[in-house]
């Protein structure tokens, strides 16, 4: 492998790095792992790509973080108000998001950002400065997240995924909980998706497939590797699981794997990794067995 | 200071398995006054509790806490007013967060919500309060809660319900799940809590030698009715003998 796909595969890690982020808090502080997902990674593309092609590349981020959360707050609302299963709750709004996705990138399904001349001025735009600059907006991400889950309302949220039951007998409400995690975790994974558009120069509607593996993922590589025991080691192995599984991703592509299989590949992975704990206490079980 | 009017919970209206959970309930409990419940299994005293907090519907009936109707109030709008704990010490505490997290979560109503949770001066309040416990906490203020022991942990919920003094705590076989002496500790503890305090409290408890030493007044449930209420000198006097003849164990 040429340290060229090594730097590149670095700078993808890091954009899914921030994908990995906004899961860790539905997987990891909610305990509530969200479907909405392949919907608002896709939103956040298409929001970015229109606006970056309307002459507003940095705004164009925002909006697409603005977007997600909305996108949350859509499964939030169906979780919490309309009693939906949040499984269902996250099918639903991504289903229906791909509609509305198609919609915003005016019924094409994809969208480049050269025709417009804008693919060069997008803050990835300049190859040199490209690494530092992802680097910088996961390091910054990381560094919010870490002090917003050490102020009042930031605790309110994990002990929510921790123990909803104590939550719901005291006085916070559960709901708003709801709708601030799935918010901010769609917030995030929309921004992800952005991040991917202006890095590749376009957006495709169908990109969001697999984006929940994907980020569950480097989550799960991460606490594999750093066996992380706080909420600030937490995040640093979720953002470094996503940098690392790019690079196994990109040595895999590199060994002949074809693309259109790494789906499998994430999906197998996740499985395996899951149900390792089981295994292992299977194997002791028949193992005492035996003795 | 808590009054419930004619209250009515019917489980399964309809069906072959109705049941009248409480059946025209009606009391009425003084500012101040530490209550304890005896009742067999399947008496209404849990659904007492979980009308009070808004838990279970009433089919019909009123419930005025501090002056306020507060019958069509949410659980959460509740709960500013009304403590809980429970039999089960993982319900009351988060295991994952730590010690001194769990307290600020309580004291979270002091603070502004953007606002650090934990600063040098609240860790110097908690660790003062955990002193008090007397169980060597003070010095595992990091540790997550779900490590430590039942006993530990029930003190440290009844500990997050005095950092925000409720003004009903509803106590809901608290040390049942306890070993003798732990119960014993955490019993003291709230005894200490509630008169400090001058909080009202309601304890379910199914040790009748606990019902009859700790409290003012003295409630037995049957049948989702209140068929006994001893006050005052009168629950001074009552026997553990005199007890096992008001209901059925």
């Amino acid at each position: 492998m040429s340290t060229a796909i090594i730097l590149r595969a670095i700078q993808l890690g890091l954009v899914f790095a921030v994908l990995s982020l906004g899961e860790y808090i539905t997987v990891g502080i909610m305990d509530n792992p969200d479907l909405t997902v392949d919907g608002s990674f896709v939103t956040g593309g298409a929001v970015c790509a229109m606006m970056t092609i309307a002459g507003f590349p940095n705004l164009g981020l925002f909006a697409a973080f603005i977007a997600g959360i909305l996108c949350g707050c859509v499964t939030a609302f169906l979780q919490t108000k309309m009693k939906i299963q949040p499984l269902l709750a996250g099918i639903l709004t991504m289903t229906g998001l791909y509609s509305v996705n198609l919609r915003i990138m005016n019924g094409s399904p994809n969208v480049t950002l050269h025709a417009s001349g804008m693919s060069d001025h997008t803050i990835l735009s300049n190859d040199a400065t490209r690494l530092y600059v992802l680097l910088a907006i996961v390091i910054a991400l990381i560094l919010a997240m870490y002090l917003f889950f050490k102020t009042s309302i930031g605790l309110m949220l994990r002990a929510t995924g921790d123990n909803e039951e104590m939550v719901s007998s005291s006085s916070i409400n559960v709901d708003n909980m709801k709708f601030l995690g799935l918010g901010l975790s769609n917030g995030l994974v929309a921004l992800s998706g952005a991040l991917l558009v202006q890095f590749q120069n376009f957006a495709d509607v169908t990109g969001g497939t697999g984006m929940l593996v994907l980020g569950l993922a480097g989550i799960i590589i991460g606490e594999a590797i750093l066996r992380p025991k706080g909420i600030g080691m937490g995040l640093i192995a979720a953002a470094l699981g996503a940098v690392l599984y790019r690079l196994l991703y990109t040595f895999a592509l590199q060994l002949g794997f074809a693309a259109t299989d790494m789906n499998l590949v994430s999906s197998v992975l996740v499985a395996v990794t899951i149900s390792i704990p089981y295994l292992q206490k299977l194997a002791k079980k028949r193992k005492s067995e035996h003795a | 200071m808590l009054e419930l009017n004619n209250c009515s919970v019917i489980f399964n209206e309809g069906s072959t398995l109705e049941k009248k959970a409480l059946d025209g309930l009606s009391v009425h409990i003084k500012p101040g006054e530490f209550v304890t419940i005896l009742g067999s299994n399947g008496a209404g005293k849990s659904t007492f509790f979980n009308v009070i907090s808004g838990k279970a519907p009433l089919k019909n009936g009123k419930i005025i806490l501090d002056g306020q109707d507060i019958t069509s109030q949410k659980p959460h709008q509740r709960s500013k007013i009304i403590g809980r704990l429970y039999q089960d010490p993982s319900q009351g505490t988060a295991p994952h967060l730590t010690v001194e997290e769990n307290l600020a979560l309580a004291n979270s109503g002091n603070r502004g919500k953007l606002s650090f949770a934990i600063r040098k001066q609240e860790r110097e309040k908690f660790r003062d309060l955990l002193k008090e416990l007397d169980m060597g906490l003070e010095e595992r203020m990091g540790t997550p809660i779900g490590l430590l022991s039942g006993g530990q942990r029930q003190s440290i919920a009844l500990m997050m319900a005095v950092l925000n003094p409720p003004k009903l705590m509803l106590l809901d076989e608290h040390t049942a799940a306890l070993d003798p002496k732990t119960a014993k500790k955490v019993l003291e503890l709230t005894n200490k809590y509630i008169r400090s305090e001058k909080i009202t409290a309601l304890m379910i408890t199914h040790n009748m030698r606990d019902a009859l030493e700790n409290g003012d007044r003295l409630l037995i449930f049957q049948d989702g009715k209140i068929t006994h209420d001893f006050s005052g000198e009168e629950k001074k006097r009552l026997q553990l003998k005199d007890l096992i003849e008001y209901y059925d164990v």
